[in-house]
């Protein structure tokens, strides 16, 4: 072994440690009984690994019912925008029509516009929304699912974009000579081959529903019941004395799933990242 | 992906083909916009209509009085900007974010790059534990990131102060000590994302070019600076430039860290600073007019990037 391949060897592993550990004390803390959280003798390990965060969190705290409706709020964004991201992919991939570039940049400039500072004007719609329309106004999981949608579109359509493209037309053209019609061509031959990038493209979809912060502390000011977790985190915040062992388990139950989903789809994640950057 | 330079269906074609005259002709112009049509739905009225509605917020003199209708809300012209950029206040969150984006911008960078060129060199077991911890810190989300750093620098029970052995020191209390813990945080977020595309980046060189740089007796720092960065320019300026439109938006982790922007809120940015006017001083068109500086700052950043996109050779 060379001196460099060591070298780099070393490195590698102790970046890997260092990245890795905020997750794995996060894990830990969260096993930990209470005493050991609150010793002064801290150590990286514990000998009575227990449940009692997880069940106070979930119990008492109403964390599942948050789960819940994390998991419902970010599962419906993710149905609702593939499907909606793939037919945009197809118009801006598949067709060659006037506008088409300035259509495809504003999908990139919607990308770059700083969507907390859009909270205000939203705030406002979405109460006014309420008004008229039952079911998506403040204080409910409805007016979540529609921004969340707004704002995993731009990117999720810009990523589609580059599995579409790598398609090749021929068997789009072969259909259409053997007479297949367009919704045919479109939802038996195109949808099933893209599958897998439709799945990357989720998990993007998936994880700024899932994670976001300010709309949920934004719009959900009454209604506990329709909280989702990462403003729900915040109960465990108290001015003197932070429950940390609640605060990481419930911390713990918000990263799991990402990771799961990440984990899954991360070898595609990299090529349509690549095909998304790169082209 | 790179063979995806498309030659769509021409429309004019098509019609010839099935044989039809006028009227599929005109189905085939508008198909694209019927495809575009949900995304449209979606898209016009809660992305399009809010940002025309945050301009014209900033004009109005919007506060709680006129959102419970106790006042008319009535058009003041620039003066919510006036007010604004008369503000020492304002001035000094603009400069604290433009420093603490760069300052992250660097660093990300800076990790990101080094931990890309250590993936190429070490072995099959070392690059995959450095990609899945890398994998972890990019998923996982930015609220348990945040309450994972904090309690780790928490002032009584944290890890860090308890290994230190300075019991009760409080790390948020420094404005510059607080946006170093907070900075540490998004780094770990967001470093992931430069080192595996700039990784995949340097995969994608020809090993031909690299050899011959090692032929000619080129350096591992050399071939670095001389071979890599100029063949990799495209995807650095994207990787920069994509990383500068982040960092100037951090919002999650100063709200979380700092409690709201810090004491006294020494530890505002923009994003930050425009939603507590907003919401915390129910002052709706002052924090609409910060909301559109902040556009217009990362919208020209946006044109550097669809130029560096243009560049780097992307079909739009």
């Amino acid at each position: 072994m060379t001196r460099a391949r060591w070298i780099a060897n070393v490195v590698a592993v102790t970046a890997a440690v260092v990245t890795f550990f905020p997750i794995y004390w996060m894990v830990l803390s969260a096993l930990k009984p209470a005493g050991e959280i609150q010793s002064l003798d801290v150590r990286p390990w514990t000998l009575a690994p227990t449940l009692e965060h997880f069940q106070r969190v979930l119990g008492g705290e109403n964390f599942g019912r948050y789960f819940v409706n994390s998991l419902g709020v970010a599962l419906s964004v993710v149905v609702l925008s593939a499907f909606v991201a793939f037919l945009a992919a197809v118009a801006v991939t598949r067709f060659h029509f006037r506008m088409r570039t300035t259509v495809l940049i504003m999908f990139l400039i919607a990308q770059m516009v700083p969507i907390e500072a859009l909270t205000i004007p939203l705030f406002f719609l979405v109460r006014d929304i309420g008004a008229t329309v039952p079911g998506v106004g403040l204080n409910t999981l409805g007016s979540l699912v529609m921004v969340h949608l707004a704002f995993s579109l731009p990117f999720a359509i810009w990523m589609m974009r580059g599995f579409v493209a790598a398609v090749p037309d021929a068997l789009e053209e072969a259909a259409m000579i053997d007479g297949a019609s367009r919704p045919v061509i479109l939802w038996r031959i195109l949808f099933p081959l893209v599958a897998p990038g439709l799945v990357a493209t989720s998990v993007f979809s998936f994880i700024v529903a899932w994670n976001d912060f300010v709309f949920a502390r934004t719009f959900i000011i009454s209604a506990k019941d329709n909280q989702t977790l990462p403003a729900a985190l915040l109960v465990f915040f108290k001015p003197d004395e932070n429950d940390w062992g609640g605060i990481m388990a419930a911390s713990t139950l918000m990263t799991i799933p990402v990771l799961i989903f990440f984990v899954a789809v991360q070898r595609r994640l990299i090529g349509g990242l690549g095909g998304a950057v790169k082209d | 992906m790179t063979t995806a330079v498309k030659s769509p269906v021409d429309p004019q074609k098509r019609v010839h083909r099935s044989g039809t005259a006028k009227p599929r002709r005109a189905r085939g112009a508008l198909r694209p916009w019927i495809y575009l049509l949900p995304a449209a739905a979606v898209l016009l009225p809660l992305f399009g209509y809010p940002i025309y509605m945050l301009g014209l917020l900033s004009v109005f003199d919007y506060r709680q009085a006129q959102v419970s209708g106790g006042e008319p809300t009535s058009f003041i012209g620039f003066d919510n900007y006036a007010k604004l950029f008369g503000d020492e206040r304002f001035w000094s969150v603009l400069v604290t974010t433009v420093v603490f984006a760069a300052a992250l911008v660097v660093a990300t960078l800076a990790v990101g790059a080094t931990l890309a060129i250590v993936l190429t060199r070490a072995g099959r077991i070392p690059r995959l534990l450095l990609s899945l911890a890398a994998m972890a810190a990019w998923a996982a989300p930015a609220m348990t990131g945040a309450t994972v750093w904090m309690f780790l620098f928490d002032a009584d029970l944290g890890l860090v102060n308890q290994v230190l052995g300075i019991d009760g020191y409080n790390w948020f209390y420094d404005k510059w000590m607080a946006f170093a813990i907070v900075g540490a945080t998004v780094v770990w977020h967001s470093f992931p994302f430069v080192m595996v595309t700039l990784y995949a980046g340097i995969q994608a060189i020809p090993s031909g070019v690299l050899e011959a740089a090692s032929l000619d007796g080129a350096s591992a720092w050399q071939t670095f600076w001389r071979v890599i960065v100029p063949m990799l320019r495209p995807l650095i300026t994207i990787v920069v430039i994509q990383s500068i439109i982040w960092d100037f938006k951090i919002f999650t982790q100063i709200y979380v860290m700092t409690n709201g922007g810090g004491i006294a809120g020494q530890n505002l940015v923009l994003n930050v600073y425009a939603y507590q006017t907003a919401f915390g001083s129910s002052e709706y068109g002052l924090g609409s007019a910060i909301g559109v500086v902040m556009t217009v700052i990362l919208l020209i950043v946006t044109l550097f990037y669809i130029r560096a996109l243009h560049r780097s050779g992307e079909k739009l």
